[in-house]
């Protein structure tokens, strides 16, 4: 059943490139780790039950609220606590530290109102027919996920590359001073990244959510430290190293399970991060800076 | 002394969790004095917590060869994974160590047949007594003291300033950055040998990511400009939780909401006086 095993590995990246997009976003242009990405995706996918239970939303009004949802929740976190940190030019560690202090509000405010407990997607919001190919089986909810973390990266990477707006960004990812001199509207851009990388970060909590149809307060958090594994495998901030990086991480785990055993899923995919930040320091995809002095 | 008895009744666990925590944080400050970010403090807690209770347990050994191979353990480890671990810089070392530290844990995790597995390990005699921790706790910051300013220490600060400088100057970096590793290593180890003999009970999920993760913090916090930000770090993140019990609930989410302030308002930490001279400097030429 190798040709299973390969389909599941292809679905679980894609879970986690959904993941990695907003993260790596984030650090490209902001250039901060944002410790607090796992709890805007668990809120994401709170939002999205709330829409669901309370007002009643189909799927794609659900999806369309946790996307607007947290990318007003990552709006607020940039205004609040990333953008004083700017101003002042605090050296990175301090954004991260701040952004663990906003998860650990996140993740706890979420437990204080709804609960540690599990909570679920009503059942009938997606369709759980699964296509056959060739004795190959993807459910529904798999294939939206491989079609969008696709559709997602191409849609971000050909923004980055042909429009005036990418041009932008790169320039700030660059240099954010130049970039000012040369008359972007650096903040405005950063606010702009700041509202899309929650958003995709909301959507992605909901898509996991309905994947593994469990909602708790503390889902991020595994997602977050995968997340960070992806995002170094593929190269801080680089868009297609965060699909690659993540597709690598979930055929490794698969297989890992397929042919290890499932205890030492997180062993090989952490192992393999140490390994390869041994032999390669910027990541499989990363290129690496000389320093000049 | 009779308030004494019933305050150290209550409270003895929080005060000795107090000490080791401040030991903690200092052994993330060795690392960080000499520029590397570097986060597996939780691993080598893990490993000098797991190898001291093992040995009390098992062998019955006495306490302190238990707290001597808590050390060892951790130092030896890092003095392994150190040599290639430490070509790394920055972020990337911070990955690097922080995986390192998942896969301790999960090791930990999985080695049922030595550790209890994730039920960890129940039992453990509690030898570690009051005077244990303060004694270790001012043993070390004695030594850190003295380091701070002998040759060792200012090398290890021209290599968290510039390492390429502090190469050409003569100072052996590959060298003096694996003896601070050791040494921080060490010390998490010592910390978590004392926490496990406190505690009575210790599993893997205890030195994971968040732990981890809470160790930088208190650092950070309280700042790593001298020796007495860490301490005072560990402080105020191991009281907070227990201050804010009449918030119930959402005791965590106002805990985060100081975090933030603090990182906010207090950029170089809370032992960081420059600010609140400044403003009481405003305050009397207002005046």
């Amino acid at each position: 059943m190798l040709e299973q095993q390969l389909v599941n590995a292809l679905s679980l990246g894609c879970v986690y490139a959904l993941f990695a997009l907003g993260f790596t976003l984030i650090f490209g242009v902001l250039g901060v780790i944002n410790l607090s990405h796992g709890a805007v995706f668990m809120v994401g996918a709170y939002a999205a039950e709330q829409a669901v239970t309370r007002l009643g939303f189909p799927l794609w009004g659900a999806l369309l609220s946790a996307f607007l949802f947290c990318g007003a929740l990552g709006l607020l976190i940039d205004f609040l606590v990333l953008r004083p940190l700017r101003a002042r030019n605090a050296p990175h560690l301090i954004p991260m530290i701040a952004t663990i202090g906003v998860a650990i509000i996140l993740n706890n405010g979420v437990q204080g109102i709804f609960g540690a407990e599990n909570l679920r997607f009503a059942p009938g919001l997606v369709s759980d027919e699964s296509l056959s190919l060739g004795g190959l089986h993807l459910t529904a909810i798999e294939l939206g996920i491989i079609l969008l973390s696709f559709a997602l990266m191409a849609v971000l990477l050909l923004a980055l590359k042909k429009t005036q707006l990418g041009r932008a960004l790169r320039a700030i990812a660059e240099s954010p001073k130049a970039a000012y001199l040369l008359g972007i509207n650096v903040e405005g851009l950063f606010y702009l990244t700041s509202f899309a990388a929650a958003g995709l970060g909301g959507l992605a909590g909901v898509l996991i959510g309905l994947y593994s149809n469990a909602l708790f307060p503390l889902m991020g958090q595994p997602m977050l430290h995968k997340g960070i594994a992806v995002i170094i495998l593929g190269g801080m901030g680089d868009i297609r190293g965060a699909l690659l990086g993540a597709l690598f991480l979930g055929f490794a785990e698969v297989l890992s399970v397929a042919y290890i055993g499932s205890s030492m899923r997180d062993a090989v995919a952490f192992g393999l991060l140490f390994l390869i930040l041994l032999v390669r320091p910027k990541g499989l995809f990363g290129t690496l800076q000389e320093r000049k002095v | 002394m009779e308030w004494f008895d019933n305050f150290w009744s209550v409270y003895s666990n929080l005060v000795l969790t107090l000490g080791t925590n401040a030991l903690l944080a200092l052994s993330i400050y060795l690392t960080l004095s000499c520029g590397m970010l570097v986060i597996a403090n939780a691993a080598f807690m893990g490993l000098g917590a797991y190898s001291a209770a093992l040995l009390t347990m098992n062998y019955d050994a006495p306490f302190p060869l238990a707290l001597a191979a808590g050390m060892t353990v951790p130092a030896v480890m890092a003095f392994v994974i150190g040599k290639p671990t430490l070509r790394l810089s920055g972020v990337y070392l911070a990955m690097a160590t922080l995986a390192f530290g998942e896969v301790v844990r999960i090791a930990l995790l999985n080695a049922e047949s030595i550790t209890g597995g994730a039920l960890g390990l129940n039992g453990i005699p509690q030898s570690t007594q009051g005077w244990h921790v303060a004694l270790a706790l001012a043993l070390t910051l004695a030594l850190l003291w003295r380091l701070r300013r002998s040759k060792v220490g200012r090398a290890f600060e021209a290599i968290k300033e510039d390492e390429t400088a502090a190469g050409l100057m003569g100072i052996d970096v590959g060298a003096h950055k694996m003896l601070a590793f050791v040494l921080g290593a060490a010390l998490a180890g010592l910390a978590g040998a004392l926490n496990a003999h406190l505690t009575f009970f210790i599993g893997p999920s205890e030195y994971g990511f968040d732990r981890g993760v809470e160790i930088l913090t208190m650092a950070i916090l309280g700042g790593i400009g001298n020796l007495t930000g860490p301490v005072l770090g560990a402080l105020i993140l191991t009281l907070l939780p227990e201050l804010l019990r009449s918030f119930k609930d959402f005791r965590l989410v106002v805990n985060g909401f100081i975090l933030v302030l603090i990182v906010l308002f207090l950029p170089k930490g809370i032992s960081d006086t420059t600010r609140l001279r400044q403003w009481l400097a405003q305050r009397r030429s207002r005046a």
